[in-house]
């Protein structure tokens, strides 16, 4: 057994409404990553989460002074920690 | 002249202030692109003769999506003389990125911190002569809105444009293709000369956050909201367009009829029942639309926008769509033509298209006059508002079935990210612009298309000389007698044709036609009319109408976007059959139902 892996990450997409985390990684094309970066996602922010939509909704996610909604899917590309 | 160009993010106030700046009425809300085109107007600066250019926003000089291209373009082929960079002042952590790209073309430039009053109640304090320092470049925090230091902004300018020196567009092409890093840079400035309180307090926005997009209740609020407008719309318009009819109806008895009496009978009737009664039958509708675009303007800049994008995301993408999509479904209540170009914030071609083949199915505001017009007659004051709304979900309704349809020929995975503003509420002086603007669109639209409309239906139901009016033997009557076969089945009358036909060209010629047709005014045509038809006919009109092809300024614009002919065809037809199909349906139910 190989004790030594590491846990997979943490997806924003995992985490629930209130929680906090820190970004670690973004696994985006350098065109969504551009976006992305331009609403504030980047390496080290500290983002909240605000909600969760209703039947597998977008999240509602808050970095510093900015709010911005993201599908889950697309979430699932930002790696956190928590 | 020189050339001033405004860069900045998508919802920064570019064009807010523009509007202040030119006294131009561009089209302002609280949603990431409205503007999405370039706008131009001249103005004196200091001592310059300006042109200033409002830009759509961008999140990135190398983007991607059309709006941001239109930008690009712009840079590439324009010299600019200088650049000014709108920043949300409250969101300046990110937004310095582009002020930064912005700075490495080497264009003469001046940063404007815009949104100075939020940021003040955010508790945001920026060090502008820090920031200037660092960036090299002028810096002043404004309201683009409220006017602070309006004059200082004005200063600003001028003085830069004193000792701008125009650059090559040789060398902003080459910047274009570049990028340095630029976080570490963003990092030393934000460090120097902002703070921003750790924790942010829960504030207004959040209170009405949680109830607006709450996870079960946010969608029937958002409906009973616009049940209860609609309601609202009958309750406040229909005493106003009684009052306007009776304006007109006076008008005629009092002053044309006397002055015209010796003309000729051929050329009283042409001015009179021809255009005068088709036009005022439109015009009487002027009061209720603007009062509608006025609430259309509070909607759009409360930024209910974003959130309904929020809250339909999840529907919308088992359509193939996403909440972008429907967003625009909701601005072209308005007009589908700004709700066609506003699709330009979508990158992927496949999702664009397919966004543009639902919007022509949302029901416009001049559909909307056709169906008072008819309700009004036909239906008891109590269901009025209801059998309005119900027209809002039919239009709903055919644009699912549409997306469900076709989805599979308009694949996409266009990611869904969107900000989210805060809530803002307009001056009376932005939404009294606005209001403005759509009784001018509407002018302009009543002195071209809207009488050339009335005046060929006029003319068909007239010749050849000496027929009935209207009857078999004129030209409408032929052309109704030829669609016979395909409009009774609906329940449509052979008069009505001719309506329908024209009233492709814009809607609202549908009810100057019908003035027209039966030789009626105010009154008399809405009673005519209860006559004509009962309520299951009735409907089964304003369904088709609803549907049938979108109004050629739609078409237009449809082509323009698509670039492709296929498409616009492709979308007149398909809701031309889906029109008949839906009417033939309803018709034929109600009927043997027993109705
Ligand atoms: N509180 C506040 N709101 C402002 C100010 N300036 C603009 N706004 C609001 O910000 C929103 C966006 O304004 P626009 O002028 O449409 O922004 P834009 O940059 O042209 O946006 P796009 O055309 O979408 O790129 C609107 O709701 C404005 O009323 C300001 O100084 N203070
Ligand atoms: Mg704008």
């Amino acid at each position: 057994m190989n004790s030594l892996q590491t846990a997979p990450a943490t997806r924003l997409s995992q985490l629930n409404p209130g929680q906090e985390a820190t970004i670690s990684a973004i696994h985006a094309g350098s065109e969504v990553g551009l976006r992305l970066a331009a609403l504030g996602f980047r390496i080290g922010k500290r983002l909240r989460v605000m909600r969760r939509g209703f039947l597998s909704g977008p999240l509602h996610i808050r970095l510093g002074t900015t709010d911005v909604i993201i599908r889950r899917q697309d979430a699932l590309q930002i790696h956190v920690a928590v | 002249m020189k050339r001033v160009a405004l860069l900045g993010m998508p919802n920064t106030g570019k064009s807010t202030f523009f509007n202040r700046l030119t006294g131009a009425s561009a089209r302002v809300g609280n949603w990431p692109g409205v503007t999405v085109d370039l706008l131009a107007a001249p103005i004196l600066l200091g001592g310059h003769m300006v042109e200033l250019v409002d830009l759509p926003g961008l999140y990135d000089l190398h983007g991607f999506s059309d709006d941001e291209k239109v930008v690009r373009h712009f840079l590439e082929n324009n010299a600019v003389d200088l650049a000014v960079i709108l920043v949300n002042a409250v969101q300046v952590e990110r937004q310095l990125s582009l002020a930064l790209q912005v700075r490495q073309l080497g264009l003469p430039c001046v940063l404007l911190l815009n949104m100075a009053d939020e940021a003040r109640q955010y508790g945001i304090r920026i060090n502008v002569q820090e920031m200037a320092a660092q960036l090299g470049i002028p810096v002043v925090l404004f309201s683009a809105k409220y006017g602070d230091q309006q004059g200082e902004v004005q200063r600003t300018l001028a003085k830069t444009l004193d000792t701008a020196r125009p650059v090559q567009l040789e060398t902003v092409r080459r910047s274009l293709e570049s990028d340095d890093a630029i976080e570490q840079t963003m990092g030393r400035i934000m460090e120097a000369a902002v703070e921003v309180p750790p924790r942010l307090s829960d504030n207004l926005t959040d209170q009405l956050d949680r109830l607006v997009l709450h996870p079960w209740l946010g969608l029937p609020l958002f409906f009973f909201a616009m049940f209860l407008l609609f309601q609202a719309v009958f309750w406040l318009g229909a005493p106003l367009q009684d009052g306007m009819e009776w304006l007109f109806d006076t008008l005629r008895t009092n002053a044309l009829d006397p002055a015209l009496a010796g003309a000729p009978e051929m050329l009283r009737g042409f001015l009179l029942d021809g255009i005068y009664s088709g036009i005022a039958t439109v015009a009487a509708f002027v009061p209720i639309i603007v009062l509608f675009f006025l609430f259309m303007a509070v909607v759009e800049d409360t930024g209910y926008l974003s959130r309904a994008a929020y809250l339909t995301d999840a529907l919308m993408a088992r359509l193939g769509l996403d909440g972008r999509s429907f967003v625009m479904l909701l601005m072209g209540f308005g007009c589908n033509v700004p709700a066609v170009m506003g699709t330009r914030v979508m990158r992927s071609r496949p999702l664009r298209l397919l966004s543009m083949l639902i919007i022509p199915l949302s029901l416009c505001s001049a559909r909307m006059q056709v169906f008072l017009f008819i309700i009004s007659a036909v239906f008891p004051a109590s269901q009025a508002g209801l059998a309005l709304f119900s027209l809002y979900l039919f239009s709903f309704a055919t644009a699912i079935v549409t997306a469900l349809l076709f989805r599979k020929h308009f694949r996409s995975n266009e990611p869904f990210i969107l900000e989210l503003p805060p809530y803002r509420l307009p001056t009376l002086r932005q939404v009294l612009v606005r209001g403005w603007l759509e009784v001018r669109h509407f002018l302009t639209r009543a002195t071209k298309i809207i009488i050339a409309g009335v005046v060929l239906v006029w003319v068909l139901t007239h010749f050849p000389m000496g027929v009935e009016e209207a009857g078999p033997e004129s030209y409408a009557g032929i052309i109704g007698h030829w669609m016979e076969p395909l409009l009774s089945p609906l329940g449509i009358s052979d008069q009505l044709a001719v309506a329908l036909i024209f009233g492709f060209v814009a809607k609202e010629v549908v009810v100057g036609s019908l003035a027209v047709i039966y030789s009626l005014q105010g009154d008399a045509l809405t009673q005519h009319l209860a006559l004509q038809m009962d309520w299951v006919q009735a409907y089964s009109f304003m369904l088709f109408t609803l549907i049938y092809t979108p109004c050629l300024s739609t078409i237009a614009t449809l082509k323009a976007e698509s670039r492709s002919n296929g498409f616009a065809l492709f979308a007149v037809v398909w809701p031309l059959a889906l029109a008949w199909g839906v009417s033939f349906a309803f018709y034929q139910g109600a009927r043997a139902l027993g109705f």
